[in-house]
Protein backbone atom coordinates (compact mmCIF):
# COMPACT_ATOMS: atom_id res chain seq x y z
CA UNK A 1 0.00 0.00 0.00
CA UNK A 2 1.42 3.58 -0.83
CA UNK A 3 2.04 5.87 1.73
CA UNK A 4 -0.24 9.37 0.34
CA UNK A 5 1.58 11.03 2.94
CA UNK A 6 4.84 10.35 1.89
CA UNK A 7 3.97 12.09 -1.46
CA UNK A 8 4.60 15.55 -2.80
CA UNK A 9 0.50 16.37 -2.63
CA UNK A 10 0.79 14.37 0.96
CA UNK A 11 3.37 16.37 2.08
CA UNK A 12 1.97 19.74 1.63
CA UNK A 13 -1.11 18.87 2.45
CA UNK A 14 0.33 17.73 5.94
CA UNK A 15 2.02 21.30 6.06
CA UNK A 16 -0.77 23.17 5.42
CA UNK A 17 -3.13 21.15 7.62
CA UNK A 18 -0.21 21.86 10.59
CA UNK A 19 0.07 25.64 9.87
CA UNK A 20 -3.78 26.35 9.86
CA UNK A 21 -3.93 24.68 13.22
CA UNK A 22 -0.74 26.24 14.80
CA UNK A 23 -2.33 29.85 13.77
CA UNK A 24 -5.52 28.40 15.68
CA UNK A 25 -4.15 27.36 18.91
CA UNK A 26 -2.91 31.04 19.13
CA UNK A 27 -6.64 32.24 18.47
CA UNK A 28 -7.83 29.76 21.05
CA UNK A 29 -5.08 30.79 23.64
CA UNK A 30 -1.74 29.96 22.87
CA UNK A 31 1.19 32.41 23.05
CA UNK A 32 1.42 34.96 20.28
CA UNK A 33 3.52 33.29 17.43
CA UNK A 34 3.34 30.19 19.72
CA UNK A 35 0.60 27.90 18.30
CA UNK A 36 3.09 25.30 18.48
CA UNK A 37 6.89 25.85 19.78
CA UNK A 38 8.38 22.07 20.71
CA UNK A 39 11.08 23.93 22.24
CA UNK A 40 8.98 26.36 24.41
CA UNK A 41 6.70 23.36 24.93
CA UNK A 42 9.21 20.94 26.47
CA UNK A 43 10.52 23.99 28.43
CA UNK A 44 6.90 24.78 30.08
CA UNK A 45 6.74 21.21 30.76
CA UNK A 46 9.86 21.18 32.68
CA UNK A 47 8.74 24.19 34.42
CA UNK A 48 5.17 22.53 35.74
CA UNK A 49 7.25 19.71 37.13
CA UNK A 50 9.28 22.13 39.09
CA UNK A 51 12.78 21.38 37.25
CA UNK A 52 12.96 24.85 36.56
CA UNK A 53 11.52 27.73 38.70
CA UNK A 54 11.03 30.47 36.10
CA UNK A 55 7.36 31.23 36.90
CA UNK A 56 6.33 32.82 33.68
CA UNK A 57 6.95 29.28 31.76
CA UNK A 58 5.25 26.63 33.68
CA UNK A 59 2.74 24.75 32.05
CA UNK A 60 2.48 21.11 30.94
CA UNK A 61 1.64 21.28 27.36
CA UNK A 62 -0.63 18.79 26.03
CA UNK A 63 0.54 19.05 22.57
CA UNK A 64 3.85 17.16 23.30
CA UNK A 65 2.13 14.56 24.61
CA UNK A 66 -0.22 14.54 22.26
CA UNK A 67 2.88 14.63 19.02
CA UNK A 68 3.95 11.04 20.55
CA UNK A 69 0.93 9.41 21.23
CA UNK A 70 -1.00 10.56 18.18
CA UNK A 71 3.01 9.20 16.30
CA UNK A 72 2.54 6.13 18.96
CA UNK A 73 -0.85 5.47 17.69
CA UNK A 74 -0.30 6.28 13.78
CA UNK A 75 2.92 3.48 13.82
CA UNK A 76 0.84 0.90 15.41
CA UNK A 77 -2.01 1.53 12.72
CA UNK A 78 0.40 1.13 9.53
CA UNK A 79 2.84 -1.82 11.54
CA UNK A 80 5.44 1.17 11.91
CA UNK A 81 6.30 0.66 15.39
CA UNK A 82 10.22 -0.20 15.13
CA UNK A 83 11.64 -0.35 18.82
CA UNK A 84 15.66 0.40 18.82
CA UNK A 85 18.30 1.49 20.43
CA UNK A 86 21.88 2.30 20.75
CA UNK A 87 23.08 4.75 18.55
CA UNK A 88 25.30 7.34 20.39
CA UNK A 89 22.83 7.50 23.36
CA UNK A 90 25.20 9.53 25.19
CA UNK A 91 26.12 11.90 22.22
CA UNK A 92 22.29 12.60 21.32
CA UNK A 93 21.47 13.31 24.56
CA UNK A 94 24.61 16.54 24.68
CA UNK A 95 22.99 17.49 21.21
CA UNK A 96 19.63 17.43 22.46
CA UNK A 97 20.99 19.92 25.83
CA UNK A 98 22.57 22.24 23.86
CA UNK A 99 19.72 22.26 21.18
CA UNK A 100 17.47 23.94 23.67
CA UNK A 101 20.10 26.11 24.97
CA UNK A 102 20.30 27.62 20.83
CA UNK A 103 16.16 27.72 20.27
CA UNK A 104 16.03 29.41 23.88
CA UNK A 105 18.33 31.94 22.97
CA UNK A 106 16.18 32.93 19.97
CA UNK A 107 13.51 31.82 21.67
CA UNK A 108 11.83 29.26 19.71
CA UNK A 109 12.56 26.06 17.95
CA UNK A 110 12.60 26.17 14.10
CA UNK A 111 8.64 25.44 14.29
CA UNK A 112 8.32 28.80 16.07
CA UNK A 113 11.00 30.50 13.82
CA UNK A 114 8.49 29.90 10.87
CA UNK A 115 5.29 30.51 12.76
CA UNK A 116 6.77 34.06 14.10
CA UNK A 117 7.39 34.75 10.34
CA UNK A 118 4.08 33.90 9.14
CA UNK A 119 2.36 36.33 12.15
CA UNK A 120 4.91 39.27 11.04
CA UNK A 121 7.92 38.88 13.42
CA UNK A 122 10.91 39.88 11.35
CA UNK A 123 12.93 38.64 13.90
CA UNK A 124 12.46 35.32 12.48
CA UNK A 125 14.15 36.45 9.62
CA UNK A 126 17.65 36.19 11.76
CA UNK A 127 16.17 33.01 13.43
CA UNK A 128 15.81 31.41 10.47
CA UNK A 129 19.07 32.57 8.52
CA UNK A 130 20.87 31.21 11.93
CA UNK A 131 18.21 27.95 11.43
CA UNK A 132 19.92 27.39 7.21
CA UNK A 133 24.16 28.36 8.58
CA UNK A 134 23.94 25.64 11.27
CA UNK A 135 22.01 22.95 9.17
CA UNK A 136 24.47 23.98 6.45
CA UNK A 137 27.41 23.49 8.84
CA UNK A 138 25.94 20.51 9.92
CA UNK A 139 25.49 18.90 6.08
CA UNK A 140 29.40 19.68 5.64
CA UNK A 141 30.18 17.10 8.47
CA UNK A 142 27.88 14.69 7.15
CA UNK A 143 29.81 15.38 3.19
CA UNK A 144 32.99 14.31 5.51
CA UNK A 145 31.56 11.05 7.25
CA UNK A 146 29.91 12.22 10.07
CA UNK A 147 27.54 9.09 11.22
CA UNK A 148 26.32 8.03 15.11
CA UNK A 149 26.71 4.54 14.49
CA UNK A 150 23.76 1.62 14.50
CA UNK A 151 20.49 1.03 16.21
CA UNK A 152 19.98 -2.10 17.59
CA UNK A 153 16.32 -4.06 17.27
CA UNK A 154 14.94 -4.15 21.21
CA UNK A 155 12.16 -5.07 23.09
CA UNK A 156 8.64 -3.47 22.62
CA UNK A 157 8.43 -2.50 26.09
CA UNK A 158 12.03 -0.18 25.62
CA UNK A 159 10.02 1.36 22.86
CA UNK A 160 7.11 1.98 24.63
CA UNK A 161 8.92 3.46 27.45
CA UNK A 162 8.86 7.14 26.15
CA UNK A 163 5.41 6.73 24.83
CA UNK A 164 4.34 5.90 28.90
CA UNK A 165 6.10 8.51 30.28
CA UNK A 166 4.15 11.49 28.30
CA UNK A 167 0.79 8.71 29.11
CA UNK A 168 2.08 9.60 32.57
CA UNK A 169 2.43 13.43 32.51
CA UNK A 170 -1.28 13.41 31.03
CA UNK A 171 -2.32 11.36 34.31
CA UNK A 172 -0.48 14.31 35.92
CA UNK A 173 -2.27 16.89 34.33
CA UNK A 174 -5.36 15.10 34.43
CA UNK A 175 -4.96 14.79 38.50
CA UNK A 176 -3.47 18.17 38.92
CA UNK A 177 -6.22 20.46 37.37
CA UNK A 178 -5.22 24.10 36.94
CA UNK A 179 -7.44 26.08 39.78
CA UNK A 180 -7.93 29.65 38.67
CA UNK A 181 -5.23 31.93 40.18
CA UNK A 182 -3.25 29.75 41.82
CA UNK A 183 0.33 28.42 41.09
CA UNK A 184 0.21 25.34 42.42
CA UNK A 185 -1.92 22.64 42.08
CA UNK A 186 -0.88 19.02 44.14
CA UNK A 187 1.98 18.71 42.25
CA UNK A 188 2.35 20.71 39.26
CA UNK A 189 3.24 24.26 38.82
CA UNK A 190 1.31 26.40 36.84
CA UNK A 191 2.14 30.03 35.68
CA UNK A 192 -0.25 32.77 36.71
CA UNK A 193 1.08 35.12 34.00
CA UNK A 194 3.41 35.34 31.18
CA UNK A 195 3.62 32.79 28.46
CA UNK A 196 2.95 30.21 30.70
CA UNK A 197 -0.36 31.20 31.80
CA UNK A 198 -1.62 31.49 28.24
CA UNK A 199 -3.08 27.93 26.81
CA UNK A 200 -5.89 26.80 24.45
CA UNK A 201 -8.16 24.59 26.69
CA UNK A 202 -6.73 21.51 27.68
CA UNK A 203 -8.83 18.96 25.15
CA UNK A 204 -8.25 20.92 22.35
CA UNK A 205 -4.76 21.37 22.86
CA UNK A 206 -4.62 17.48 23.14
CA UNK A 207 -6.71 16.60 20.23
CA UNK A 208 -4.66 19.19 18.14
CA UNK A 209 -1.44 17.30 19.51
CA UNK A 210 -2.64 13.81 18.73
CA UNK A 211 -3.76 14.66 15.37
CA UNK A 212 -0.63 16.71 14.47
CA UNK A 213 1.23 13.79 15.78
CA UNK A 214 -0.53 11.35 13.59
CA UNK A 215 0.08 13.05 10.71
CA UNK A 216 2.98 13.91 10.74
CA UNK A 217 4.08 10.02 11.52
CA UNK A 218 3.18 9.15 8.19
CA UNK A 219 4.53 12.34 6.25
CA UNK A 220 7.94 12.25 8.06
CA UNK A 221 7.36 16.03 8.60
CA UNK A 222 10.62 17.49 9.41
CA UNK A 223 11.61 21.37 9.66
CA UNK A 224 15.04 20.56 10.01
CA UNK A 225 15.50 17.90 7.03
CA UNK A 226 13.65 20.39 4.93
CA UNK A 227 16.88 22.75 4.46
CA UNK A 228 18.77 19.53 5.21
CA UNK A 229 17.90 18.01 2.29
CA UNK A 230 17.75 20.68 -0.06
CA UNK A 231 21.28 21.38 0.93
CA UNK A 232 22.03 18.25 1.10
CA UNK A 233 20.93 16.72 -2.13
CA UNK A 234 19.32 19.56 -3.88
CA UNK A 235 15.67 17.87 -2.74
CA UNK A 236 12.57 19.81 -2.29
CA UNK A 237 10.22 17.32 -0.99
CA UNK A 238 10.02 17.92 3.05
CA UNK A 239 10.92 21.75 2.09
CA UNK A 240 7.48 21.96 0.11
CA UNK A 241 5.76 20.90 3.34
CA UNK A 242 7.35 23.55 5.61
CA UNK A 243 7.05 26.72 2.65
CA UNK A 244 3.37 24.91 3.03
CA UNK A 245 3.47 25.37 6.79
CA UNK A 246 4.65 29.34 6.66
CA UNK A 247 1.62 30.28 3.99
CA UNK A 248 -1.08 28.00 5.37
CA UNK A 249 -0.13 30.06 8.70
CA UNK A 250 0.43 33.55 7.15
CA UNK A 251 -3.09 32.98 5.39
CA UNK A 252 -4.78 32.16 8.97
CA UNK A 253 -3.06 34.74 10.73
CA UNK A 254 -4.44 37.28 7.97
CA UNK A 255 -8.20 35.79 8.81
CA UNK A 256 -8.22 36.35 12.33
CA UNK A 257 -6.33 39.36 12.77
CA UNK A 258 -3.45 37.31 14.08
CA UNK A 259 -0.50 38.91 11.43
CA UNK A 260 1.23 42.09 12.74
CA UNK A 261 4.39 42.98 10.92
CA UNK A 262 7.51 44.69 12.33
CA UNK A 263 10.79 44.15 14.28
CA UNK A 264 9.88 45.29 17.91
CA UNK A 265 7.00 44.71 20.58
CA UNK A 266 6.93 41.35 18.79
CA UNK A 267 5.16 38.62 21.64
CA UNK A 268 8.21 36.78 23.52
CA UNK A 269 10.62 37.89 20.89
CA UNK A 270 14.03 39.75 21.49
CA UNK A 271 15.16 42.12 18.75
CA UNK A 272 18.96 41.18 18.85
CA UNK A 273 19.14 40.00 15.38
CA UNK A 274 23.03 39.17 15.63
CA UNK A 275 21.96 36.46 18.87
CA UNK A 276 18.65 35.30 17.06
CA UNK A 277 20.73 34.20 14.10
CA UNK A 278 23.46 32.52 16.70
CA UNK A 279 21.09 30.89 18.77
CA UNK A 280 20.11 29.46 15.66
CA UNK A 281 23.09 28.26 14.20
CA UNK A 282 23.91 26.36 17.43
CA UNK A 283 20.21 24.49 17.32
CA UNK A 284 20.45 23.91 13.92
CA UNK A 285 23.90 21.86 13.82
CA UNK A 286 23.00 20.27 16.82
CA UNK A 287 19.32 18.95 14.80
CA UNK A 288 21.43 18.22 11.94
CA UNK A 289 23.94 16.03 14.05
CA UNK A 290 21.08 14.42 15.99
CA UNK A 291 19.03 14.04 12.61
CA UNK A 292 15.82 15.69 13.22
CA UNK A 293 14.10 18.64 14.12
CA UNK A 294 12.57 18.46 18.09
CA UNK A 295 9.15 17.61 16.77
CA UNK A 296 10.55 14.63 14.40
CA UNK A 297 12.61 13.55 17.35
CA UNK A 298 9.16 13.24 19.15
CA UNK A 299 7.47 11.69 15.98
CA UNK A 300 10.31 9.16 15.91
CA UNK A 301 10.33 8.81 19.95
CA UNK A 302 6.83 7.63 19.80
CA UNK A 303 7.53 4.89 16.59
CA UNK A 304 10.06 3.06 19.18
CA UNK A 305 12.79 5.14 18.57
CA UNK A 306 14.91 4.91 21.88
CA UNK A 307 17.74 7.37 20.78
CA UNK A 308 15.34 10.00 19.69
CA UNK A 309 13.77 9.92 23.30
CA UNK A 310 17.11 10.21 24.77
CA UNK A 311 17.56 13.67 22.58
CA UNK A 312 14.85 15.00 23.53
CA UNK A 313 15.61 14.03 27.76
CA UNK A 314 18.47 16.30 27.01
CA UNK A 315 16.28 18.71 25.25
CA UNK A 316 14.24 18.56 28.82
CA UNK A 317 17.70 18.75 30.40
CA UNK A 318 18.66 21.56 28.81
CA UNK A 319 15.74 23.61 29.85
CA UNK A 320 16.29 22.98 33.41
CA UNK A 321 19.96 24.28 32.85
CA UNK A 322 18.64 27.27 30.67
CA UNK A 323 16.74 29.10 33.48
CA UNK A 324 18.47 27.86 36.29
CA UNK A 325 21.72 29.01 34.82
CA UNK A 326 20.38 32.39 33.11
CA UNK A 327 21.20 31.20 29.77
CA UNK A 328 17.72 31.83 28.13
CA UNK A 329 16.59 34.94 26.17
CA UNK A 330 13.65 36.97 27.47
CA UNK A 331 11.82 39.44 25.89
CA UNK A 332 14.28 42.02 27.84
CA UNK A 333 17.19 40.21 25.72
CA UNK A 334 19.87 37.75 26.51
CA UNK A 335 20.05 35.62 29.60
CA UNK A 336 23.42 36.93 31.85
CA UNK A 337 25.24 33.62 30.81
CA UNK A 338 23.62 33.25 27.65
CA UNK A 339 26.94 33.81 25.35
CA UNK A 340 28.81 31.59 27.41
CA UNK A 341 26.67 28.86 27.04
CA UNK A 342 26.29 29.29 22.96
CA UNK A 343 30.21 28.96 22.63
CA UNK A 344 30.43 26.11 25.08
CA UNK A 345 27.76 24.66 22.48
CA UNK A 346 29.32 25.33 19.59
CA UNK A 347 32.83 23.64 20.77
CA UNK A 348 30.66 20.80 21.64
CA UNK A 349 29.14 20.61 18.14
CA UNK A 350 32.19 20.74 16.48
CA UNK A 351 34.04 18.20 18.74
CA UNK A 352 31.50 15.69 17.93
CA UNK A 353 30.94 16.68 14.79
CA UNK A 354 34.79 16.58 13.89
CA UNK A 355 35.71 13.58 16.13
CA UNK A 356 32.82 11.53 15.06
CA UNK A 357 33.35 10.39 11.09
CA UNK A 358 34.02 7.33 9.87
CA UNK A 359 36.87 7.12 7.36
CA UNK A 360 35.84 6.03 3.88
CA UNK B 1 26.09 -9.34 -10.05
CA UNK B 2 24.71 -6.52 -7.76
CA UNK B 3 26.74 -4.58 -5.13
CA UNK B 4 24.51 -4.03 -1.57
CA UNK B 5 24.60 -1.43 0.55
CA UNK B 6 23.53 -2.19 3.95
CA UNK B 7 21.95 0.68 5.66
CA UNK B 8 20.12 -1.09 8.26
CA UNK B 9 20.00 0.83 11.57
CA UNK B 10 21.27 3.91 10.15
CA UNK B 11 19.81 6.97 10.92
CA UNK B 12 18.45 9.64 8.20
CA UNK B 13 20.20 10.79 6.26
CA UNK B 14 23.00 8.08 6.70
CA UNK B 15 21.02 5.81 4.05
CA UNK B 16 20.24 7.94 1.66
CA UNK B 17 24.32 9.15 1.67
CA UNK B 18 25.52 5.99 1.60
CA UNK B 19 22.98 4.96 -1.22
CA UNK B 20 23.71 7.78 -3.40
CA UNK B 21 27.46 7.34 -2.84
CA UNK B 22 27.18 3.43 -4.24
CA UNK B 23 24.89 4.85 -6.99
CA UNK B 24 27.54 7.65 -8.01
CA UNK B 25 30.34 5.01 -7.36
CA UNK B 26 28.30 2.44 -10.08
CA UNK B 27 26.78 4.80 -12.47
CA UNK B 28 24.40 1.82 -13.65
CA UNK B 29 23.56 -1.61 -13.24
CA UNK B 30 22.40 -3.34 -10.10
CA UNK B 31 22.27 -1.86 -6.39
CA UNK B 32 20.72 -3.70 -3.21
CA UNK B 33 19.62 -1.01 -0.83
CA UNK B 34 18.87 -3.27 2.67
CA UNK B 35 16.89 -0.07 5.30
CA UNK B 36 15.07 -1.42 8.26
CA UNK B 37 12.84 1.27 8.44
CA UNK B 38 9.44 2.70 6.09
CA UNK B 39 11.21 5.71 6.58
CA UNK B 40 14.14 4.83 5.40
CA UNK B 41 12.91 2.46 2.59
CA UNK B 42 10.75 6.14 1.14
CA UNK B 43 13.54 8.49 1.26
CA UNK B 44 16.06 5.92 -0.71
CA UNK B 45 13.97 5.04 -3.32
CA UNK B 46 12.68 8.90 -3.35
CA UNK B 47 16.51 9.94 -3.97
CA UNK B 48 17.37 7.18 -6.10
CA UNK B 49 14.33 8.19 -8.83
CA UNK B 50 15.88 11.75 -8.93
CA UNK B 51 18.70 10.02 -10.32
CA UNK B 52 16.91 7.62 -12.61
CA UNK B 53 17.56 4.99 -10.92
CA UNK B 54 14.34 2.59 -11.15
CA UNK B 55 12.85 0.30 -8.10
CA UNK B 56 12.73 -2.85 -9.83
CA UNK B 57 11.26 -4.74 -6.14
CA UNK B 58 10.88 -4.07 -2.78
CA UNK B 59 11.31 -7.56 -1.12
CA UNK B 60 9.97 -7.48 3.11
CA UNK B 61 12.30 -9.14 5.18
CA UNK B 62 12.03 -9.82 8.86
CA UNK B 63 14.78 -7.17 9.41
CA UNK B 64 13.03 -4.58 7.27
CA UNK B 65 13.31 -4.28 3.49
CA UNK B 66 15.64 -5.10 0.55
CA UNK B 67 15.28 -2.47 -2.38
CA UNK B 68 16.52 -3.56 -5.64
CA UNK B 69 17.58 -0.59 -7.31
CA UNK B 70 18.53 -1.31 -11.39
CA UNK B 71 19.67 2.24 -13.89
CA UNK B 72 20.58 0.81 -17.62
Amino acid sequence: MKNFFATRPGIIGVGTIIGVLAALLQYWGNPGNMGICVACFERDIVGAIGLHRAEVVQYLRPEIIGFVLGSLVASYLFKEFRPRLGSAPVVRFILGIFAMLGALIFLGCPWRALLRLSGGDGNALFGLAGLIAGIWIGTLFLKSGFNLGRSEKTYSSAGWLFPLSMLGLLLLLLFNPQIPGTSKSGVLLYSLKGPGAMHAPLAISLAVGLFVGFIAQRSRFCTMGAFRDLLLFRQMHLVSGVMALVVAAFVTNLMVGQFHPGFSEQPVAHTLGLWNAAGMVLAGLAFTLAGGCPGRQLFLAGEGDGDAAVFVFGMITGAGLAHNFGLASSPQGLGPNGITALVVGLLVCLFIGFTMRQKA
Amino acid sequence: MSTTVDARGLSCPQPVLDTLKQLQRQQRGEVIVLVDTEASKENVIRAAASRKWQTQNIDHQDSGYQILLKKD
